[in-house]
C-alpha cells in the first residue's frame, strides 16, 4: 500500500518520531510509516567550512534510496542544514515531487540559548514537516495568515502560524 | 503584484547557487529563469520580460557590473540586485551607481533575501504604476484637448464615444494639424484596452527598411548594426492599440506586409523565424486622398478596406471657426500654467485677427501662435502685436483675386489692428476719414 515514509536520519540524538507519524497520517490521510535507512551518508554532504550539511544533497540521497511504494518520503534530521546560497534552511522539498527534508536543529530552543521545551519543539517539527510535505503536493508559500504554508525564515514565524492548511491549500491536498 | 506575476532572472555561473536560489523563489510562487553566464542572460532578457534580475558579480568573460549595464540598456526599469561573495565598498558603490537596487553578500540570510525581494517588488510596482499614471495623464490631456462646441466637433466626439466601445479598426481622416493623434488617444483612453499601451508609429517618418524594423522588430545580426534583438511596435502594442500615423505614405511592399499582419495578427521579427502573436487594435490616420491613391494604384484596395472599417473625418479649423475662441482660451490657460504667467485674456482686436485667418495649419497652428504670443506677452492680455503667424501671412489672405477683394481685406485688417479706431486706420491707409467710412459702407465691414 502506497505510504508516506518518515526517514529519521539522526546523528546525535535518538528521538521518538511516533507523534510525528500519527499527525502526518491524520493530516494527509495516508498510511505513514517510520522507515530506518542505512543508506544516508551524512559525511559526504558535510561542508567543513560552513560546518553544516547540504540539504539538497540529503534530498537527493533520499530520492535515490526510497522504498518502491513510497507516496512521499520525508527525511528528518537534527543536523544544521543549508542550501548553497543561504545561511541555513529549516527544511527543503521538491515542489510537486515526492521528497522533503526537515531539520530540528534550529527548531530547538537550545540553539537560541533558551531552556529546552520538548512540547514546543514537537509542535515546530510537526508544522515544518507538514509544510515541506505540502510543497511536494505543489503548494507554494501561502499568504493566508496562520496557514501552515506561510513562509518561515525565523523560528518565531513558525510559532506564529498554525499546523493547519487554509481552505485553499487544504483543497489542493485533498485533490 | 502577486508572486505568480513576478518573474525573476537568476544569473550565476555556479549551478548549485543558481538552482538553489531558483528553488527558493519557486517555493514563494515566483516565476524564475536561470542563466549560467551573461550572454545567456542577455538572450533571455531579449526574449522575455523580467521584473527582477539577481546577478552574481564574479563571472567569467563578463562580470555582474558590466552585465547590469547591458541589461539596463535593454530594460531601464528592471530591478537589479547584485550578489557577491567578494563585497568591497568599491564594487558595491559601482553597482549602486550603475542603478543596482541593492547588493547582498552570499551566503545570504533567508530573511534578508525575503525582505529584499519584497522591497524590490514594491519598487517595481511603483515604477509600473508611475509609467501607467504618466500614460493616463497624457491620455486624459489628449481628451481635454479635443475642444469645441461646433456641430462638426460635437459629431467627432460622438463618433469617438461610439467607436471606443467596440474593437473596430478606425481610420481618422483630416488635414495636417487637425488633431488626428488626439482622437486616436481619446479612442484608446475610452476603450477596454486603456490599461495597456497605445503605441504610435509615424509611417511617413521612416525609410522602408527602417519602418519594417520598427514595426516587426529584428533579431540580432538581422542586418548591419543590429547588435541586439529588438522588439517591434507590433509586439509593444500587445493588448493595446497600434496607431499608424500617415499610413497613406507607406510603400506597396510594406502595405502587403502590413495587410498580412492585420489579418493574422502573426508575424516574425526581421531575421527570425519564430512566429509571434500580438493582439492589438489598429487606428490609422492619413491626410491623403486614399480613394484617389487606390484608383492610381499607389495604395492597395484590400488594405484600404481593412483599415477603413470606421472612419472619422476631422474638420479643418476654417470650417469650425466658432471653436476658435474656446480653443484660444484653452491654450492661454494651458500655457499660463506651464509658463507660470498670469495671462487671462486676449484683446478683441487680436481675437478678430484669429477669427479672420484661415488656419492652413489648423489647430496645431493656432496652438503654436498662442504659445508664441504667450512668450511675447507682457501683461495679462494678448494684444495684436503679440501674435505672430509662422506658416503664412500674419493677416488674412485676400479673399479673392479682384482689386476690390484685396482692398476690402486690407482695410478690414487695419481696422482690426487699430481696434476700429477710424482716425488711426485712416492715417495708416493714407486716406481721409470720410473715404474710410464710405469704404466701410461699400464693403459692409463690421466689427
Amino acid at each position: 500500500m502506497p505510504s508516506i515514509y518518515i526517514v529519521p536520519a539522526w546523528l546525535e540524538e535518538n528521538h521518538d518520531l511516533e507523534f510525528l507519524r500519527l499527525r502526518i497520517s491524520e493530516v494527509f490521510r495516508k498510511k505513514t510509516v517510520i522507515y530506518e535507512s542505512k543508506k544516508i551518508d551524512f559525511h559526504s554532504i558535510y561542508n567543513p567550512s560552513r560546518k553544516q550539511y547540504n540539504s539538497s544533497q540529503f534530498l537527493i540521497q533520499l530520492l535515490n534510496n526510497h522504498p518502491k511504494d513510497a507516496l512521499r518520503i520525508l527525511g528528518v534530521t537534527d543536523v544544521d542544514l543549508f542550501i548553497p546560497i543561504l545561511t541555513f534552511v529549516f527544511g527543503e522539498a521538491q515542489l510537486n515531487g515526492i521528497a522533503g527534508v526537515v531539520s530540528v536543529h534550529r527548531l530547538n530552543n537550545k540553539f537560541y540559548g533558551l531552556p529546552e521545551n520538548e512540547e514546543l519543539l514537537r509542535k515546530r517539527l510537526i508544522k515544518e514537516a507538514i509544510h515541506e510535505l505540502g510543497h511536494t503536493y505543489g503548494l507554494v508559500h501561502c499568504l493566508t495568515p496562520g496557514c501552515v504554508m506561510n513562509s518561515s525564515t525565523y523560528v518565531e514565524d513558525i510559532d506564529e502560524k498554525s499546523e493547519f492548511f487554509c481552505s485553499y491549500c487544504s483543497s489542493v491536498i485533498r485533490g | 503584484m502577486k508572486p505568480k506575476d513576478v518573474s525573476i532572472l537568476i544569473v550565476d555561473d555556479e549551478p548549485s547557487i543558481r538552482n538553489s536560489l531558483a528553488g527558493w523563489f519557486k517555493m514563494d510562487g515566483y516565476k524564475t529563469e536561470v542563466a549560467e553566464d551573461a550572454y545567456e542572460a542577455l538572450k533571455k532578457l531579449q526574449e522575455n520580460n523580467f521584473d527582477i534580475a539577481l546577478l552574481d558579480i564574479k563571472m567569467p568573460e563578463m562580470d555582474g557590473i558590466e552585465l547590469q549595464r547591458r541589461i539596463k540598456e535593454i530594460d531601464k526599469n528592471i530591478i537589479t540586485i547584485i550578489i557577491t561573495a567578494y563585497a568591497t565598498v568599491e564594487t558595491a558603490i559601482q553597482a549602486m551607481k550603475d542603478g543596482a537596487f541593492d547588493y547582498i553578500t552570499k551566503p545570504i540570510d533567508p530573511d534578508e533575501l525575503s525582505r529584499l525581494i519584497k522591497k524590490a517588488i514594491e519598487q517595481r510596482r511603483l515604477i509600473a504604476e508611475n509609467i501607467m499614471l504618466r500614460g493616463k495623464i497624457e491620455e486624459l490631456q489628449s481628451l481635454d484637448e479635443i475642444i469645441g462646441e461646433s456641430p462638426a466637433i460635437k459629431k467627432v466626439m460622438e463618433l469617438i464615444n461610439t467607436v471606443a466601445e467596440t474593437d473596430s479598426t478606425v481610420m481618422i481622416r483630416g488635414e495636417s494639424g487637425t488633431g488626428k493623434e488626439l482622437v486616436a488617444r481619446a479612442i484608446h483612453a475610452k476603450s477596454k484596452r486603456r490599461y495597456f499601451p497605445i503605441v504610435t508609429i509615424n509611417c511617413g517618418a521612416y525609410p522602408e527598411g527602417l519602418l519594417e524594423s520598427e514595426l516587426f522588430g529584428h533579431e540580432k545580426g538581422a542586418f548591419t548594426g543590429a547588435l541586439y534583438q529588438r522588439k517591434g511596435k507590433l509586439e509593444m502594442a500587445n493588448k493595446g492599440t497600434l496607431f499608424l500615423d500617415e499610413v497613406g505614405n507607406i510603400s506597396l511592399k510594406m502595405q502587403m506586409d502590413l495587410l498580412r499582419v492585420l489579418e493574422t495578427k502573426k508575424f516574425t521579427r526581421l531575421g527570425g523565424d519564430k512566429v509571434i502573436e500580438a493582439d492589438f487594435r489598429v487606428i490609422s490616420a492619413t491626410n491623403r486622398d486614399l480613394e484617389q491613391a487606390v484608383r492610381e494604384g499607389s495604395f492597395r484596395e484590400d488594405l484600404y478596406y481593412r483599415l477603413n472599417v470606421f472612419t472619422i473625418f476631422l474638420p479643418p479649423l476654417r470650417e469650425r471657426k466658432s471653436d476658435i475662441p474656446l480653443l484660444t482660451y484653452h491654450f492661454i490657460k494651458k500655457f499660463s500654467l506651464s509658463m507660470n504667467k498670469d495671462v487671462k485674456e486676449i484683446s478683441k482686436e487680436a481675437m478678430n485677427l484669429l477669427m479672420d485667418y484661415d488656419w492652413p495649419g489648423n489647430v496645431r497652428e493656432l496652438r503654436n501662435v498662442i504659445e508664441r504670443a504667450m512668450v511675447n506677452v507682457k501683461g495679462s492680455r494678448i494684444e495684436v502685436d503679440d501674435l505672430y503667424f509662422s506658416i503664412s501671412s500674419p493677416y488674412p489672405k485676400p479673399e479673392g483675386e479682384t482689386l476690390e477683394d484685396v482692398e476690402k481685406a486690407h482695410i478690414k485688417k487695419i481696422l482690426n489692428k487699430t481696434g476700429w479706431n477710424i482716425t488711426k486706420a485712416a492715417e495708416i491707409l493714407n486716406i481721409d476719414r470720410v473715404t474710410l467710412y464710405n469704404k466701410i459702407e461699400k464693403y459692409k465691414l463690421r466689427k
